[in-house]
């Protein structure tokens, strides 16, 4: 596009974005403050993760963007757009041929690799926000590591609902050090943060802040030793594609309580659909 | 019954975008806006979109203007994403608005005072009746003129400064904070407070001063001084080492003399709030004054109670663009995150019938 | 009683203005011991309390502390994560209004646990036992376990900070004015709890009142500031029934008056 550097953001900006990166990096799970740009896009809607992966995109990128897992929702056809219009890359809808994966909400089904990055859009990237909303007192707390006030409201949960009521955005230790949010998805991709081997960058930028988890990192959702942390979703098989391990969204199909259960990500679903899977209600591909 | 998975966002946007250019245009009858005519006759419109959108140029502001349908937020928004693609040369002098053109200047402290009082084009005294001249187009009287005499017309606090009654200002050192350039962080400087209420909501800090008038953190303001005028922006380019003259911008500046601080050992002096804006806007400048000063509550020895004396709490929610943005992302997806609350409430609903049925058992 | 004290200080000046609220002021504390400060308000003895326990600094003095192992700490010299870890730990502070330091949104079991989860216990059930244990050891019924503060009365308020407090077996536990505004039938009850409990797990207390009775009840040893200086010190019985000083004679009589 004209008028415009690549990827949007000038030079200076990406360096400086760069350089909380690396900070970011360096010390996993810790909110590193940057200069967040005003962007064409409006906040909430990505401008920490659209500045991230402005920073880290290169012309031989290949893109994939999801939101709620899937490649065709509007404001992931938009962001995609964003970047296919002002840096000119290569866009793909399959996860094993992206090179950077940016997403909201979730992470694919399929399990990255080292030569990936993932960027996560974060609404609240303080994860004792709900509890403690000055933030020089939560910056005080992360700073000497004291997060008992956490495990209380868990103690609450457990004794008021008998479980942790807490089924996205759920909070990570990183590195053992760091409390973090992992920004607000299902707690059913919690363990796939631990150990994975591409690298995971966080952009908050309404907040102003990015923080990372760098590959190979130990993630541990908090949990009480006799309430160990549970995964859930829909007890269901895909109905398009009859995966019985992956998220699943919940479709209405009528008026009368009719439900039909499908894969959140829409590559992983038609993935499994082209080597052969049929669902209930879907049609071989 | 074969299920197909929602598909089309890519053909969707680009219906609405084109149903949305269609809509802006409206009746295409009628005549289309020019930007000139938005830029001449819609001037505080213009005047706010600048202030919020933290750019001077009105020309751009008019356009953002059509652009959003007269949508003042949405024009701030498309404003701000334009400006923060900009090259940032140099930082200007601090403007002198002791210097300024003045076309308005009025004080509520004092009935006369050196430089007079200029009344100028305010709505002020006029009495709120629809005029249906206006609508027939009818063009207006011309106003009384008088050659202009090159009157100095010093600060009124510059008055109360001769007997010590009113604190100064303490020169900052080195160069400002700049909040578009650096993170936010607390304890937030009076320099970047300033900068937030500068490009602040207008409607916020409205309500965030008249919150303090009325008993939630009050300041005992007086209006010092309001003076509306063009003032020359100067700037010294390091390859020539001097100031030059790079414009004239219209300001509306707000001196605010408020309840005095001190004790029995350090003399009492008034306090001040200050608020300044691009293009005219009054009402934004004297809310502005109003919270600045609140929010040296701490500073000043006072109890911090109010919302607005909090400056955390004010400085993170004054900006507009920030603050619509996640509010309307709620209007996006978020089903994923909807779809484990259902599987958890399921789950605990499950779990509470078990406890029912087995202490029913029992 | 062992010799050595587990918390001293020595030299403490701190005046506010030309306001003095520490004047030299030397203490001593030995392990297991209770220690009364008293006197009138302004008479310095919070401003005392808040600087033994780190929470405010003196312009000049120093105060130690002698930890498990036995190390001699300055505990205005040690790193603010070091002493926010005793605070949690080793020592305890029971304010005068339980609402400055319960949670009133957290359920009874959760002030209480809310130690041993910042210490790192991580066992749902044996949290919530122990304290269910804490709230019969402060006399709160077990089943109150989940109520929220909120519901509490003021007294049970107090306990419910004590319990809070002591849940962790601090083995120094600073007091403010513990039985302030409650009635005097509830504080009774109270100063018996609380002399039961400091007994029973030989906790050391700097206690802050301006009641000659509390002291009386709950300390060895006895402190009278004036103007921010000690005026006399010695065991509470020698103290209270031959004061020596003309300040405690005032308030010791002023006592017997009312």
């Amino acid at each position: 596009m004209t008028g415009y550097n690549f990827a949007y953001l000038d030079e200076q900006t990406k360096r400086m974005i760069r350089r909380a990166l690396l900070k970011a990096v360096a010390i996993p799970g810790h909110q590193v403050p940057f200069g967040s740009r005003e962007m064409p896009l409006p906040y909430g809607w990505g401008t920490g993760g659209i500045q991230v992966t402005a920073a880290v995109l290169g012309p031989n990128d290949t893109l994939k963007v999801i939101d709620q897992g899937a490649d065709d929702t509007t404001n992931a056809v938009s962001i995609r757009r964003f970047f296919a219009r002002t840096a000119g890359v290569a866009t793909t809808t399959r996860t094993a041929e992206a090179t950077i994966i940016q997403t909201r909400h979730r992470i694919p089904e399929q399990k990255l690799h080292e030569n990936q990055i993932i960027v996560y859009q974060v609404p609240q990237p303080e994860p004792l926000s709900r509890l403690e909303s000055s933030r020089i007192e939560t910056t005080r707390m992360h700073g000497l590591a004291e997060y008992g006030l956490m495990h209380v409201k868990l103690y609450e949960d457990i004794t008021r609902f008998g479980h942790v009521s807490l089924s996205y955005d759920y909070p990570v230790m990183v590195n053992d050090r760091y409390l973090m949010a992992p920004s607000p998805i299902p707690a059913f991709d919690n363990p796939k943060m631990d150990m994975m081997p591409a690298l995971q960058l966080f952009g908050a930028g309404r907040e102003k802040r990015i923080y990372a988890i760098p590959p190979y990192t130990k993630v541990v959702s908090l949990d009480f030793d006799d309430h160990p942390f549970r995964t859930t979703r829909a007890p269901h098989a895909c109905g398009l594609c009859g995966a019985t391990d992956s998220y699943l969204d919940e479709v209405v199909t009528d008026d009368r309580g009719g439900r039909l259960f499908v894969c959140s990500d829409t590559d992983h679903c038609e993935t499994h659909r082209d080597v052969g899977h049929v669902g209930s209600e879907g049609v071989a591909a | 019954m074969a299920y197909v998975a929602v598909k089309g966002g890519e053909r969707a946007i680009d219906n609405a975008h084109a149903w949305l250019a269609e809509d802006r245009r409206g009746n295409p009858d009628v005549p289309d806006l020019g930007t000139d005519q938005i830029r001449e006759q819609l001037g505080r419109s213009v005047d706010r979109v600048m202030a919020e959108g933290s750019l001077y140029d009105p020309d751009l502001a008019a356009l953002a203007i059509k652009q959003a349908q007269g949508d003042l937020i949405e024009a701030a928004f498309l404003l701000r994403a334009y400006r923060t693609t900009l090259p940032r040369f140099a930082a200007s002098m601090p403007v002198e608005t002791d210097q300024m053109q003045v076309r308005r200047r009025i004080s509520a402290v004092f009935k006369d005072m050196p430089g007079g009082q200029l009344l100028g084009p305010t709505y002020d005294y006029t009495h709120r009746l629809l005029d249906f001249t206006i609508a027939a187009g009818t063009p207006p009287p011309k106003p009384a003129e008088m050659p202009a005499e090159p009157v100095a017309i010093p600060h009124v606090h510059g008055i109360l400064d001769h007997e010590g009654l009113i604190e100064r200002d303490t020169p900052a050192g080195g160069e400002p904070f700049d909040l578009t350039r650096e993170p936010l962080a607390f304890p937030a400087g009076r320099d970047l407070r300033l900068q937030a209420l500068a490009r602040g909501d207008e409607g916020f800090l409205l309500a965030m001063g008249y919150s303090t008038q009325r008993g939630w953190g009050g300041t005992h303001p007086f209006v010092g001084e309001i003076r509306v005028g063009e003032a020359s922006v100067f700037l010294t380019p390091p390859e020539l080492g001097f100031e030059i003259d790079i414009g004239d911008i219209t300001l509306t500046e707000c001196q605010m003399v408020n309840q005095f601080a001190g004790s029995r050992t350090v003399r009492p002096q008034f306090t001040r709030g200050y608020g300044l804006v691009f293009g005219h806007g009054e009402r934004k400048a004297m809310a502005m004054a109003l919270v600045d000063r609140a929010m040296r509550a701490q500073e000043l020895g006072e109890t911090v109670a109010a919302p607005a004396q909090n400056v955390e709490f004010v400085v993170s929610h004054c900006d507009n663009i920030e603050a619509t943005g996640f509010v309307e992302h709620l209007k996006l997806p978020h089903y994923v995150d909807f779809q484990s609350e259902l599987e958890t409430i399921r789950r605990m609903r499950a779990d509470a019938i078990g406890d029912i049925l087995q202490e029913a058992a029992q | 009683m062992s010799d050595e004290t587990l918390l001293s200080a020595r030299g403490l000046n701190l005046h506010f203005g030309t306001i003095p609220a520490l004047v030299n002021v030397d203490a001593d504390l030995w392990p297991g011991e209770v220690l009364a400060v008293v006197g009138e308000s302004g008479s310095g003895k919070t401003t005392l309390l808040n600087v033994l326990s780190g929470r405010m600094a003196a312009q000049s003095g120093v105060v130690w502390y002698r930890d498990t192992a036995g190390r001699i700490a300055d505990v205005h010299a040690m790193p603010q994560p070091s002493l926010r870890a005793l605070h949690r730990s080793d020592w305890g502070f029971v304010q005068q209004n339980p609402r400055d330091n319960l949670r009133m949104g957290v359920t009874a079991g959760g002030n209480v646990g809310e130690r041993l989860m910042a210490q790192g216990s991580r066992h749902y059930g044996d949290i919530r036992a122990e304290a269910i244990r804490w709230l019969e050891q402060v006399e709160i019924d077990a089943d109150r376990v989940d109520d929220l503060p909120r519901t509490f009365s003021g007294g049970m308020l107090q306990r419910l900070q004590i319990a809070r407090t002591l849940v962790t077996h601090p083995r120094l536990v600073f007091m403010d004015e513990p039985t302030g505004g409650l009635d005097v039938s509830v504080q009774a009850r109270l100063l018996d709890l609380i002399r039961g409990l400091v007994a029973r797990f030989g906790i050391a207390a700097v206690l802050v009142t301006h009641d000659l009775a509390v002291a009386r009840l709950l300390a060895h040893r006895v402190m009278v500031m004036q103007r921010g200086v000690v005026v006399e010190t010695g065991l509470t019985d020698q103290v209270l029934d031959d004061p020596q000083h003309p300040y405690t004679q005032l308030l010791v009589s002023s006592v017997l008056q009312a």
